[in-house]
């Protein structure tokens, strides 16, 4: 492997893509860190409180980014139309975040600060993103929980009545704040409520079971978008002022992921397509501690809490393809590998590490259960050291997940683990403003690709996505508005109706195809692709490889998907094949940028590119951009990178050994 | 909705018809209760019995004048009644409307008691017509009207079939008890996820005391203890 | 395991729909049920025919799309469980299960296993919420919340929305999901202000929604995949009672 390293790598991938010009974020002022968001938003522009009735905004996705813009935007009194595709904007994916909610409130005094939140998000995503968005993002952690907990978000607390905090992955301070296993869901119903309360002031029109297919371009700006009822299967056009999207990640690109079975990149890719830029799409990480699949029809992975390492011990049997139950397997034929390669984290490594290890050790047929694709995690240890009273009270809610899932006791077997993919850093380019590069088109939360860089830190999704939702986007909409009001589109524009009829060409020529094959079966081959060749570890020849079969496979799905019934009306199948057609042109993008990032960061682990004792190595001379990408619209997408200037946090090397 | 008038609050949401039947059902309760206490005298003899039925006449005389507290607790249990068979059948045809299409594949949740009232109710409404025509007004008792109430109870319970409808009634009451306390107390407000199996283990409780105080009776009869 | 199953198949909101039945020869005992009717769906698509429509989104039991009654039950034999993760080790070789929707006139069936459940939004917009503009917040710890009110809280506010509690009970009632979210809001602090107005206004949102009124038979609780207690009912009772004795306003 290091011979490979020490090769000159920069021309891989060429010749597959463009270079175009750089671009850079305008936005963000040039005063020092701490003052830049006080800054932007005293040189926002406001809106006359009687004028905003008359502008509209269109918010799709209602999650926690969408959800708190939208009831956000109401509030401050513009028209806001918010679109979903489930049958409720409680439903969204947020829901499922299970761990907490990072916050530098420093309540437990150990040290906290915005500075060091802000700190430890740029060095957790290996230098790889903006100091000016992260800072930011650590400033407004302190009035989410504020927001949150005035709606009634029920966080955990002390017998004080004061608000309790956890530690979590790649900090030493306490600063999670958490609802159980399930701060996800209490924050989004918090958003919810007051989206609910919006709606009934009339000044939200929400369009549940409502998913969008295009996005709407006039003159440049972002005017609307073309959207299909669910129910009735009507194409229809929705125009406004300004649009935003909010519409989550892209990871069910691997098919099988922790993500929502709807969740998708429609949204997101249509707006690339229509020229917003998209960036970082090879950042997707993945958590180590999934339930692993256990066969053929398995339809979505399961994320168990990283919190399970504290007291789990990771191991795998020394032999090869050992098929015995674990319990027969005796100690001295187990290897901790997790514990014995890094000695003084030990099981306890970062996400990316303990993914990777278990990876290794499967792919070196030492992998347990179905298609060798585990590994154990055994906590018979922690039960004796602490007594199974003391391991139920911490884990029990856990425990008892994992054995409705797979019918195995946990207290007398040792649980089966496997990563999965749960969340992408990538997303459409935004500036400081999260303003993509077609005006008047926002994009927020995991959607965007601004905060995270190469890796996110746990509990900083749902920070993200409430920052974006109930503070930025407020305030830089309005800033974008102010230039309005903006001419009136007719529902007959040229431009409205070439969206419309795309839109309807393409579900046509999906019904019309009758082919052989079911668009899950298409999924699945994609999903197993893009996870084998740009998953856990990457490297030149199986991105190519990738990047050779997507094209054939792409054309295959067109021509030889089979749908059935018709498109006016409820069709499930025709909305999964929407979405596995863009995935199918983003699964591209995303190897294609895996291949041209010649180096390892954070997720992005490239096997060319690693120390000699195996982990991932930073090249920030030649790779310290961002690098976000244009439509090639059938030729080659056009590579524009934004350099990242780092004058607060130094980049240094990660060690966990 | 902006009315605060409590009376067409009340008449106007299934919560508060809920709660008229459990204030009326406490009415209920607390008469069936001192009725059973009542009627356990008749193991004391005859004397004892017919006293006992002549003193409700006479309590409160000074004031209500003679069967004056009779009629004023007849009076409110009427009313009780109306109101508590009202709500429950609004309840009844809510309930209907709610679901017009029922499930192929019949499966029940929730206790038996719980999903019985409304028939048991019916029961037992038929019932008290026929206990007040057979021991109030004496029309379909086999003594004639003067007779006394000692005789007419033990009269009527003489014939068996009276005396399984009697007992079929009051099991049917025990039932209706056993969920209704519990369900009046929760309606009332007054339940809570510590209290509430103590609660329904009251409940149980004194449905099983109430039942066995009416039963008693007829089953003595039937089998000589009382004659 | 070889499964017959009968489904409830209706092509939309107009037309009148049927139970169907359809063999399964291959179906493994780790295959959730959801995964199970995939299969199925992938064998009808080939077959050309229709395949089965059901709501569902994360598969972990969260976000409470999935909605289906399974041989009587709301989400199946399972206690505490959702259909998503309800799993195939809980039926036995040969076994015949009838899968229908939801019952209830406020949830009409748009297709197949499908419904309508907006009128739980509807229910939320009638006051399921504290009042609080984006930014007028005061600072978190100003306002202490005892340890036994918070998770109380808690307990009631993990309600998914789901609907099971509708679809079980014999009236029809929505009551548990409207008590949850009166019981969550009402134990907390921040909730009291608006605590006696939400009681009133949400019950009489559900009451003019067509759902039945609660006759306190408790099979809501008993399928309830998230465990909400009979007695959060109690609390919203309590409140409205209160509310209606005070004369609270309700506009």
């Amino acid at each position: 492997m290091s011979e490979l390293a020490q090769e000159p790598t920069s021309t891989q991938g060429e010749g597959r893509y463009v270079l175009g010009d750089p671009i850079a974020d305008t936005r963000a002022p040039e005063s020092p860190v701490g003052d830049r968001w006080d800054d932007r938003k005293f040189s926002a522009r406001l809106v006359n409180p009687a004028n905003r009735r008359k502008m509209s905004v269109i918010v799709v996705g209602t999650g926690l980014a969408g959800g708190a813009a939208a009831a956000t935007l109401g509030e401050a009194g513009y028209h806001v139309k918010a679109f979903c595709y489930q049958d409720t904007p409680r439903r969204a994916h947020s829901v499922a975040a299970q761990g907490g909610i990072n916050a530098a409130k420093n309540y437990r005094n150990d040290g906290d600060s915005v500075h060091r939140l802000f700190y430890e998000t740029v060095k957790g995503g290996d230098f790889r993103s903006r100091e000016s968005n992260v800072h930011r993002l650590a400033e407004n952690s302190l009035s989410i929980i504020d927001q949150c907990v005035a709606q009634g978000v029920p966080f955990a607390r002390e017998y004080s009545g004061l608000l309790d905090t956890r530690s979590f992955g790649g900090t030493q301070v306490s600063r999670t704040f958490y609802a159980r296993g399930q701060t996800g869901q209490q924050l989004l119903l918090g958003a919810y409520q007051a989206l609910e309360r919006q709606i009934a002031a009339g000044t939200v029109e929400m369009h549940p079971r409502t998913e969008m297919l295009d996005l709407v371009v006039v003159d440049g700006r972002a005017r609307g978008i073309v959207a299909r009822s669910v129910l009735t299967g009507e194409i229809e056009t929705y125009l406004a002022d300004v649009v935003v999207l909010c519409t989550g990640g892209y990871g069910n690109v691997y098919y099988l992921s922790t993500n929502a079975k709807g969740s998708n990149v429609t949204a997101a890719w249509r707006a690339h397509r229509r020229g917003a830029l998209f960036a970082n799409p090879c950042y997707t990480q993945i958590h180590p501690t999934c339930i692993p699949v256990s066969g053929e029809y398995q339809s979505k992975l399961t994320l168990m809490s990283e919190s399970l390492r504290n007291d789990g011990r990771v191991w795998v049997p020394k032999e090869r393809g050992d098929d015995r139950a674990p319990n027969d397997i005796p100690e001295d034929e187990r290897d901790y590998y997790l514990e014995r390669q890094y000695p003084s984290f030990g099981n306890l490594v970062p996400r990316d590490i303990a993914s990777r290890a278990a990876k290794n050790m499967c792919d070196a047929e030492h992998g347990v259960g179905p298609g060798g694709l585990g590994v154990y995690l055994d906590f018979s240890d922690a039960i004796e050291r602490l007594g199974r009273h003391t391991v139920e009270a911490k884990y029990g809610n856990l425990f008892e997940m994992y054995q409705r899932i797979t019918g195995d006791d946990p207290y007398e077997v040792p649980m089966r683990i496997y990563p999965a993919i749960h969340y992408t850093m990538g997303g459409l380019w935004v500036d400081y403003d999260l303003r993509s590069t077609i005006p008047g088109l926002f994009v927020g939360g995991e959607a965007n690709f601004s905060d995270h860089g190469a890796n996110r830190l746990g509990a900083s999704a749902l920070m993200q996505g409430l920052s974006d939702g109930y503070f930025i986007l407020p305030t830089t909409v309005a800033d974008y508005l102010a230039d309005g009001p903006f001419d009136e589109v007719p529902e007959d524009h040229p431009a409205v109706r070439e969206a419309v009829e795309a839109t309807r060409a393409r579900s046509d020529k999906l019904l019309s195809a009758n082919g052989n094959r079911t668009v899950d079966s298409f999924h699945r081959e994609l999903g197993q692709l893009v996870w084998d060749q740009c998953g856990m570890a990457r490297s030149k020849e199986g991105l190519e490889k990738a990047l050779d079969r997507i094209p054939s496979l792409r054309e295959e799905f067109w021509r030889d998907v089979k749908i059935v019934g018709t498109g006016d009306g409820f069709n499930q199948s025709l909305e999964k094949a929407n979405r596995v057609a863009d995935f199918m042109e983003l699964a591209e993008l995303m190897c294609l940028d895996a291949l041209h990032r010649e180096e390892s960061c954070g997720a992005h682990f490239r096997v060319e590119h690693q120390t000699e004792d195996g982990e991932a190595e930073r090249d920030d001379e030649n790779f310290s951009y961002v690098a976000a990408w244009e439509w090639g619209d059938g030729g080659k997408p056009v590579l524009h990178k934004e350099d990242l200037e780092f004058s607060y946090v130094h980049p240094s090397q990660r060690s966990y050994k | 909705m902006t009315q605060r008038n409590i009376v067409t609050r009340t008449w106007g949401s299934s919560v508060g018809k809920k709660s008229v039947m459990a204030v009326t059902g406490v009415i209920f309760l607390l008469y069936v209760i001192a009725h059973m206490i009542g009627n356990l005298k008749i193991f004391f003899g005859l004397t004892t019995f017919d006293n006992y039925s002549v003193h409700l006449r006479t309590l409160g005389e000074d004031i209500f004048g003679y069967g004056g507290v009779l009629w004023i607790i007849r009076t409110v249990l009427t009313v009780a009644v109306l109101l508590h068979m009202w709500a429950a059948f609004s309840l009844w045809y809510k309930a209907k409307r709610a679901r017009p299409i029922g499930y192929q594949h019949k499966s029940y949740q929730g206790s038996y008691a719980a999903r019985t009232m409304r028939w048991g109710g019916v029961i037992i409404a038929l019932f008290v017509i026929w206990h007040i025509l057979d021991l109030t007004l004496g029309v379909v008792n086999p003594l004639p009207e003067n007779a006394g109430a000692y005789q007419k109870l033990v009269a009527s319970f003489d014939r068996p079939v009276v005396s399984i409808f009697y007992i079929v009634a009051m099991v049917a009451l025990g039932f209706h008890i056993r969920h209704g306390l519990w369900s009046g107390i929760q309606t009332l407000g007054g339940n809570s996820a510590l209290r509430q199996n103590s609660l329904k283990a009251f409940s149980l409780v004194v449905a099983v005391v109430v039942t066995a105080g009416f039963v008693i009776i007829p089953l003595s009869v039937m089998f000589g203890l009382v004659r | 395991m070889k499964l017959t199953l009968r489904v409830w198949r209706q092509k939309n909101a107009d037309t009148k729909g049927k139970m169907v039945k359809y063999q399964l020869d291959d179906v493994e005992e780790d295959m959730s049920f959801l995964e199970m009717l995939d299969v199925l769906n992938e064998k009808l698509v080939m077959d050309d025919e229709e395949p089965v429509s059901f709501d569902h989104d994360c598969r972990e039991g969260i976000c409470g799309s999935c909605a289906m009654v399974i041989n009587g039950i709301p989400h199946g034999p399972q206690k505490n469980t959702t259909t998503c993760q309800l799993h195939m080790r809980h039926f036995s070789d040969g076994d015949t299960i009838d899968v229908e929707p939801w019952r209830a006139r406020a949830f009409p069936v748009i297709k197949d296993l499908v419904t309508d459940r907006s009128a739980f939004d509807q229910i939320i917009q009638a006051g399921g919420y504290v009042s609080v503009n984006t930014g007028s917040a005061p600072e978190a710890h100003a306002t202490p919340v005892d340890k036994v009110s918070a998770d109380d809280a808690f307990d009631a506010a993990t309600c998914i929305g789901c609907g099971a509690c509708v679809a079980a009970c014999p009236n029809g009632s929505s009551m548990l999901f409207t008590a949850a979210k009166v019981t969550h809001l009402g134990l907390l602090p921040q909730g009291q202000p608006e605590r006696a107005t939400r009681a009133i206004t949400m019950l009489a949102k559900q009451d003019e929604l067509d759902f039945g009124g609660c006759t306190n038979v408790g099979a809501c609780a008993e399928v309830c995949p998230k465990g909400i207690p009979l007695a959060s009912i109690s609390q919203l009772n309590h409140d409205v009672l209160g509310a209606t004795l005070s004369g609270a306003r309700s506009d």
